[in-house]
């Protein structure tokens, strides 16, 4: 139980901080195809033998890659359906010859945070410190970038590959995040916490650390929820995000 | 032809109703997959595909049957969606997300809770992955209504919306209202998506439904030509995933077939792949 707290608060951390620059730069898609298409990864994983936390990483990764190189010659939003929809694809296919069991099929998807052991908070702290340190070094360019990519440019900063590098990070940050939340609610810590922490404040550095500080109450939330009631993780962490957004939604118009 | 064909594939009463329900999905989800690529809506209706999930896990649960489940969730989330995001473009990805964050969480529930209260085994994957095979024969004449209902609905509203999504200026001048329009066709892909989340299942229906879209708008130069050539190479794709499919049965001694969703999604990559390359190498000449 205080793994999962411990190893539970890094990963909020680290989502609400990412997630928002994820909202901020509209990356909405790809932050969901990445962690959606790793799935694939960690089927084949356990397919083979090997850790699932290796398989997430490498399909993490060259999902994030086929994005930013597809999206260039493409629409954006087709290309990362595209890749989306292949790697899980592979995933089916991985699944269907593989003998595992229901319930692994489904923590991989919806995460099992009660069962975090204390040889993975290690490596959770690392990637994630780096990650959230990687991204606060690059907020000046990422911000400019996202916001006004014509002057960026400008300026000399190479914005495809500002892109690729903050699309490995969202990969880098799935992989640690996926075994305790799950696949398909990751994607949720990175967008719920930000978009309304947006709608709370203007101002940036007040807005990324609140929507840090949301990721966290509603994970902490969700776990005691979970604990409590006995129901997957996943689901509270989707509708506290849920809820979080909407108060923000209320918040914003009522003034 | 045993190589290609294995024994007894026509034979089969459920390859042959999988050909016929292939034939209509694929052809519907091409048509309006080409309105969804042009208006730039990937995002929606891959998210579409995901809130259907959550019906079908919902109807799985409560042992209805999965078509119900998947429209009322697609149905459901499209309203939710248009009226959270409509004020603003730029906010519309953002608002996909929250309800996509959601009911990604409800669906993790209702499978949760049909793996552990009842007894009936594979629900989370029947429902996110699908079987074409498996659709049970009762579904099929609603099914084939429902595509052809959206098919009707897509040939009355086409030239509408392709006005309002090339120009929403001229369009609200000419007295259509592009709000109403938007929520009309994601009406009609939140349709068509629980109908493609029956045949590959929920999580590859965007497959179906971008795939064959995005790879024919590469090679044609009209809407209309684009809809003809999408439509040719889905049905293409998913005749050939199903004869695959049946096929792989036999290609390994422990007769351990790969499913259908992954043949079908792997023939559209293929083919986007090559138009891609085609229209790449024809623009530099």
């Amino acid at each position: 139980m205080i793994h999962a707290w411990e190893v539970g608060t890094i990963v909020a951390i680290v989502a609400g901080v990412v997630g928002f620059f994820v909202v901020l730069r509209d990356s909405a898609f790809p932050a969901h195809a990445i962690p959606n298409g790793a799935f694939a990864g960690a089927a084949g994983a356990s397919l083979i033998g090997v850790s699932t936390l290796v398989g997430l990483g490498v399909f993490a990764a060259a999902g994030a890659l086929a994005i930013a190189a597809l999206g260039r010659r493409t629409r954006n939003d087709v290309a990362t359906a595209l890749v989306l929809v292949g790697m899980l694809a592979v995933g089916a296919a991985f699944l269907s010859q593989s003998t595992s069991y229901e319930p692994e099929v489904f923590s991989l998807l919806f995460g099992q945070i009660l069962g975090v052991g204390t040889n993975q908070l290690l490596p959770v702290a690392v990637v994630g410190l780096g990650s959230c340190l990687i991204v606060i070094a690059l907020a000046r360019p990422l911000l400019l970038s996202s916001l006004t990519p014509d002057i960026a440019r400008a300026r000399g900063l190479r914005t495809d590959g500002l892109n690729v590098v903050f699309l490995l990070i969202v990969a880098a940050v799935t992989t640690i995040a996926v075994p305790v939340v799950g696949t398909l609610l990751m994607f949720t810590l990175m967008i719920g916490p930000p978009a309304a922490a947006r709608g709370f404040t203007k101002r940036p550095v007040v807005a990324l650390s609140l929507s840090a500080l949301i990721a966290v109450v509603v994970l902490w939330a969700a776990i005691a929820s979970a604990y409590a009631m006995n129901w997957p993780v996943g689901f509270f962490v989707g509708i506290f995000s849920a809820l979080a957004y909407g108060l923000s939604r209320l918040w914003q118009w009522r003034r | 032809m045993h190589w290609l064909f294995a024994p007894g594939l026509l034979a089969s009463a459920p390859v042959r109703q999988a050909l016929l329900l292939g034939f209509l999905i694929a052809l519907t989800a091409a048509v309006v997959g080409v309105f969804v690529v042009v208006r730039g809506q990937s995002f929606a209706g891959h998210a579409l595909t995901d809130v259907a999930t959550t019906g079908g896990a919902g109807a799985a649960l409560y042992g209805l049957t999965p078509l119900v489940g998947f429209l009322t969730g697609a149905v459901a989330g499209a309203g939710a969606m248009e009226l959270i995001g409509r004020e603003r473009a730029q906010r519309r990805d953002v608002a996909t997300g929250v309800v996509l964050g959601g009911a990604t969480g409800l669906s993790g529930l209702f499978l949760y809770l049909s793996a552990t209260t009842t007894s009936s085994t594979g629900v989370t994957q029947r429902v996110l992955f699908g079987s074409l095979f498996s659709v049970s024969s009762a579904m099929v004449p609603a099914a084939l209504l429902i595509g052809a209902l959206v098919l009707v609905v897509m040939a009355i509203v086409a030239r509408p919306l392709l006005l309002s999504s090339v120009s929403p200026d001229i369009a609200t001048a000419r007295g259509l209202s592009p709000l109403t329009l938007g929520l009309a066709f994601l009406l009609v892909a939140a349709t068509t998506v629980g109908l493609c989340a029956l045949a590959i299942g929920s999580i590859l229906s965007t497959a179906l439904l971008i795939g064959p879209a995005a790879a024919a708008l590469k090679v044609t130069r009209s809407l209309r030509s684009a809809i003809i050539v999408a439509s040719v190479l889905g049905v293409a794709a998913t005749w050939a995933g199903i004869v695959l499919s049946y096929d792989s049965y036999t290609w390994r001694s422990s007769h351990q077939g790969l499913p259908v969703s992954f043949f079908v999604v792997a023939l559209i990559l293929l083919t986007y792949g090559l138009c891609a390359w085609r229209r790449a190498r024809s623009t530099r000449v």
